[in-house]
């Protein structure tokens, strides 16, 4: 088993004709992934490489290849859009890649999704992979193996770094997911500690944070109340500055709140393993198997 | 992006918000000519993108405009936190009866922005949170619906029982959403709030940060960004699509992707070594983004060695491997340089390096306990 995707899934590119969507797209086929359609406007009824229909409308997409779920490589000031197009035309799993999008345009998007009762990941976010069924995103498939940890994380080459020294080791993973650096993203650490703590196949769960916001003390919270599975953690930012923009919109310390130590510190609380640097998963995660 | 007092006042005053007359001065001799122009007390105060700037002595009241050219030239040029003082706002001194707090902030929790007002205004709001949290009323706003004119009157009741200054209130917390919403911010703050002696409720101070993801299309914000108020290596770096922050050690760090490059920092710190530099180059990487990197870090007298740490996914580490071949061909390199690099065309990186005189490890741990080693001489490890 895995989370949110397996050799079920059917996906749907938005941006499929660009440079980015375009060069994944042939990565992802390649891995397996089943990819079914694609977005552009404007190009409806061409192929993509001969072989994936392109569409005018996620709408039409959706409904032609019944697809459940959309990736999304548009530019930032178009992305939000597209996350709504999706959610509109009633696919399952939204997973927006771009980075760059307005926090004030995940305002409205949120709610929308949302209240159409889908799962959005990122935006600004690597997506994710089942490794050996199928992968959603950018997250380099070589780097990967089947196995029972659960790895979720708010950063991208922090994750390989981690993800690469894990599968060295000989541990492999259920799903990796990426759920993106932003302030406001669609998908927390709760809602992939949830997924992992129902799947039988994850037996111990390995999550990356940074600093900024409240989301690890709150996905450490949840650990200690709800979660019978080992978590292992770490926090990227344990020697960054206070008040300084470090590339992702979320690292911002401000005050008091968000800071590694404090996030640390809600980690030993929770009964978590801590993680002091990336090489430290591998014992933390073996001894917890 | 941060933006002056000064222009935020002006984007406010543009959407209808009470601020009192005043204007900016590089000089003390414009100080004094806009003194002058308005005529009754002002007060001085330095525009710098930092907090405290009244404790710091950068705020003084002046009541001829002799004083305010007095005032001016010593505040002009002071330092404030580490930054210097370039320009000065003057402007009319407002009798004040009452101060109150105003300010919206995107908030992550509720992922909306969310109002923040307080009767205690005037000084640190985080004080006041702490100690006297039923003073604040939070308010977070749909901004599919926008604010709505019953919460506007809500929020101006919290502050004020008479209806007549509510009503004002309420108004302008209607035009400070309205331009929180127009100009992409993050934040936006009217600290005080206040009511004169004659019942007049004006805006006396005024914040905004605006969103960096929004400044592409919004040309007329981006255009306030005051480059001369920033640390010059981070406007040259901001130039050249990089990421960067100067920090105080001398292992000077070239990383991809700003979780491994902030894990990249605290192992320098791990083992015994201190990072100069957070520096991400981003995804798609070309090798003109790794001379400018290069550029930037070398320039720093502190820096006793460089350490690259490049994982490639999007990122192909060939294109790494001849930016650092370029870049140290154009100037050759004066202090010793740790190359880690995996993933993407890993082999033809290696190969690239090595027919160029340079070696390349494939493990982090290694590379940044050998970058401490060299950047401490030896003596740490």
């Amino acid at each position: 088993m895995s989370i949110f995707i397996d050799r079920n899934t059917t996906v749907i590119v938005q941006g499929i004709t660009g440079r980015d969507g375009s060069f994944h797209t042939r990565q992802m086929i390649e891995y397996g992934t089943r990819v079914v359609a694609g977005v552009t406007p404007g190009k409806g009824g061409q192929k993509f490489d001969d072989a994936v229909p392109i569409f005018n409308t996620v709408a039409e997409a959706a409904k032609e290849t019944g697809a459940n779920t959309s990736v999304i490589y548009v530019p930032p000031m178009y992305a939000a859009d597209a996350i709504m197009e999706a959610a509109d035309a009633g696919v399952t799993l939204i997973v927006a890649i771009t980075e760059g999008v307005p926090v004030l345009d995940m305002t409205r998007v949120y709610p929308f999704v949302k209240e159409r009762g889908a799962r959005l990941l990122g935006p600004n976010c690597p997506g994710l992979i089942s490794p050996g069924k199928s992968k959603v995103g950018i997250i380099p498939g070589r780097i990967c193996t089947p196995g029972p940890v659960g790895v979720v994380s708010r950063s991208g080459t922090l994750t390989y770094e981690i993800v690469y020294q894990l599968t060295r080791a000989g541990i492999g993973q259920t799903t990796c997911v990426g759920i993106g650096g932003d302030p406001i993203n669609g998908t927390n650490f709760i809602d992939c500690l949830t997924a992992f703590e129902e799947d039988p196949d994850t037996k111990a769960v390995a999550l990356m944070g940074e600093i900024g916001g409240t989301d690890e003390q709150n996905a450490a919270q949840f650990v200690k109340e709800y979660m019978k599975k080992p978590v292992v953690g770490f926090i990227a930012g344990q020697t960054a500055p206070p008040g300084r923009r470090m590339g992702h919109a979320g690292a911002i310390i401000s005050g008091s709140a968000g800071t590694a130590a404090e996030k640390i510190q809600a980690f030993e609380d929770a009964g978590m393993g801590v993680a002091r640097r990336p090489l430290d998963f591998v014992e933390l995660i073996k001894a917890r198997l | 992006m941060n933006i002056h007092e000064y222009q935020a006042k002006e984007i406010l005053r543009g959407f209808g918000v009470p601020i009192p007359p005043g204007d900016v001065a590089t000089t003390p001799a414009e100080a004094e000519q806009i003194a002058r122009r308005i005529g009754r007390t002002v007060v001085v105060k330095a525009q710098v993108h930092a907090g405290g700037r009244g404790k710091a002595g950068g705020v003084k009241l002046a009541k001829t405009p002799e004083e305010a050219r007095d005032v001016a030239s010593k505040i002009l040029g002071m330092e404030i936190k580490g930054l210097t003082v370039q320009k000065v706002l003057v402007t009319d001194a407002a009798e004040i009866a009452s101060e109150a707090y105003v300010g919206i902030i995107l908030d992550r929790a509720s992922k909306k922005p969310v109002f923040m007002v307080s009767p205690a205004g005037g000084i640190d709001i985080e004080e006041v949170a702490a100690k006297t949290p039923e003073k604040i009323m939070r308010l977070p706003i749909d901004t599919r619906y926008g604010l709505m004119p019953f919460q506007a009157m809500e929020l101006g009741f919290f502050l004020y029982p008479e209806a007549a200054k509510a009503r004002a209130a309420a108004k302008i917390m209607k035009q400070l959403y309205d331009a929180f919403m127009a100009n992409g911010a993050s934040l936006a703050e009217i600290n005080p709030l206040v009511v004169t002696p004659n019942g007049d409720v004006i805006a006396l101070d005024a914040k905004m940060s605006i969103d960096d993801n929004e400044l592409d299309r919004l040309p007329k914000i981006a255009a306030l960004r005051d480059e001369s108020a920033e640390e010059p290596s981070e406007v040259q770096a901001r130039n050249a699509n990089l990421t960067f922050i100067k920090l105080d050690g001398n292992v000077g760090c070239v990383v991809n992707g700003a979780g491994l490059a902030m894990a990249t920092m605290d192992l320098v710190k791990y083992y015994g070594g201190e990072p100069a530099n957070f520096l991400d180059i981003g995804g798609s990487s070309n090798p003109e983004k790794v001379v400018n990197a290069l550029k930037i870090i070398t320039a720093d007298p502190s820096v006793k060695a460089i350490l690259f740490n490049i994982f490639g996914g999007i990122t192909r580490t060939d294109d790494v491997a001849n930016g650092i071949v370029r870049a140290t061909k154009q100037n050759p390199l004066k202090v010793p340089i740790v190359i880690r690099l995996t993933g993407t065309n890993e082999e033809i990186a290696v190969k690239i390096l090595t027919e160029n005189g340079f070696s390349a490890m494939t493990d982090m741990d290694e590379a940044v306990q050998r970058a401490v080693q060299l950047a401490t001489g030896g003596k740490a490890a």
